[in-house]
């Protein structure tokens, strides 16, 4: 069975009427296997959508590049198994009522998506302002755990403490939940800050992440997937590999390319640049995860 | 790799209890006076959204504590290049020693999400020979 290639070459030549196509695969990615088992998948990630972001300068389709990923993923001829967005799923507001309606219609957009099973979690913009209280109304726990084909996932929650901690007692029950997985055991490690300090000078790390990957260490098989940091970007700790999205709102700088970090200005010339989403495929015998960033595109 | 970095912040007041911060708090001000009398003191406040003063010059080698008041909220100072961070709660100044060990210009920020300013809320401090 090929369904991966099969899919991916679908993508590339079919477009799906201009709205997106499968980039190159990046150095970090596997080549798409052939003779795939029953239990191979794969899973879009979605990574900070900022619903309600106003910024024209900054994304003049602010309130249609959700839908364009949405209708781009609906589009895909074989269905992923899961979607998962990885945090900030709206734009940070001061007002209760405001930050509620901003994730209600985020909900809404995000409903029509035609895949059974969507994981959310928060951002800093959702939930560091009361604490991940809003966001707990809309889509339950900040942190959790499931199982899907072998694959043993982990949602840790970095947010809902201002102070951009996961704290001791979810590092209590990671490390809990860590006991009973087999070391050998593959892990995916769902996120929204990275858990490593990728540039602090831009407050672009997690307190405590250090505690987490300590916990995570020995086990043999750790991929972690984030988001917050707007841009693709690949790294390893040790034999844990970190893996960020590109946002589908703005994309920032390089880390340290700049002295500020602000959002990257709308190129009219290249609508959508640095936006996108992506596509992971799973080969669960190694276990390994082929990367395919989607881009956003005109529709 | 800077994992482990943070541990090592000899001003780090990590989240958690009141009770935490204000111990800190206090071994800082202790500490702070300890050394005080021949360490300039440099009172430094923030609110939503904005560090004052916004720019902080300082000498390589010379020692200085930043005594830092949130005006509204809680907020952090964060200024990775010197290792170096507090937490920042209104009522409870946070002291910051500082020895610049290079010159240049590095930025500083609050690392305690307060609003939709936050992202902006940072300031610099500058350091000279």
């Amino acid at each position: 069975m090929n369904d991966n290639f099969d899919r991916r070459q679908f993508l590339k030549l079919a477009g799906l009427g201009g709205a997106v196509f499968a980039s190159a695969l990046n150095g970090w990615a596997q080549p798409a296997k052939s003779g795939r088992r029953d239990q191979d998948f794969y899973f879009v990630q979605l990574s900070d959508t900022h619903w309600g972001f106003n910024d024209p300068t900054i994304n003049p389709d602010a309130s249609g590049t959700l839908r364009k990923a949405v209708a781009a993923v609906n589009a895909l001829r074989h269905k992923p198994d899961f979607v998962v967005f990885t945090g900030d799923l709206t734009h940070t507001t001061d007002d209760p009522v405001e930050r509620r309606k901003r994730l209600s219609e985020f909900r809404d957009i995000a409903s029509r998506l035609e895949v059974k099973t969507v994981k959310y979690m928060p951002g800093e913009h959702d939930a560091s302002l009361d604490r991940g209280k809003a966001f707990k109304e809309f889509f339950g726990a900040p942190n959790y755990t499931f199982d899907h084909k072998g694959i043993h996932f982990i949602v840790l929650d970095n947010v809902t403490d201002p102070a951009a901690a996961i704290g001791d007692e979810q590092l209590k029950w990671l490390e809990t939940d860590l006991a009973r997985v087999d070391k050998e055991a593959p892990i995916v490690v769902l996120t929204h800050r990275p858990l490593f300090d990728l540039y602090p000078q831009w407050d672009w790390a997690t307190r405590d992440g250090a505690k987490a990957l300590e916990l995570l260490k020995d086990h043999e098989y750790v991929t972690v997937f984030y988001g917050h940091i707007h841009q693709e970007h690949h790294f390893a700790t040790g034999h844990i590999e970190h893996h960020a999205a590109k946002s589908l709102m703005f994309p920032l700088p390089a880390p340290g390319s700049v002295p500020k970090r602000r959002p990257i200005a709308w190129e009219a010339s290249a609508p959508y640049h640095g936006l996108g989403f992506r596509q992971i495929d799973v080969d669960t015998s190694k276990p390994t995860y082929a990367l395919a960033e989607l881009a956003v595109r005109e529709g | 790799m800077a994992l482990d970095r943070r541990s090592r912040l000899p001003v780090a007041v990590v989240g958690g209890s009141a009770l935490l911060v204000c111990a800190l708090a206090l071994v800082q001000t202790v500490f702070s006076h300890a050394h005080g009398g021949s360490e300039a003191v440099i009172p430094v406040t923030v609110k939503r959204f904005e560090y004052s003063p916004h720019e902080i010059r300082l000498k390589k080698g010379v020692a200085v504590v930043l005594e830092i008041t949130s005006l509204d909220v809680p907020h952090g100072f964060n200024l990775p290049d010197f290792g170096v961070r507090a937490d920042v709660v209104p009522g409870m100044p946070a002291h910051v020693r500082l020895v610049p060990d290079k010159t240049g210009t590095f930025t500083f920020h609050c690392d305690v999400f307060c609003g939709t300013g936050h992202e902006d809320l940072d300031g610099t401090v500058v350091v000279t020979e």
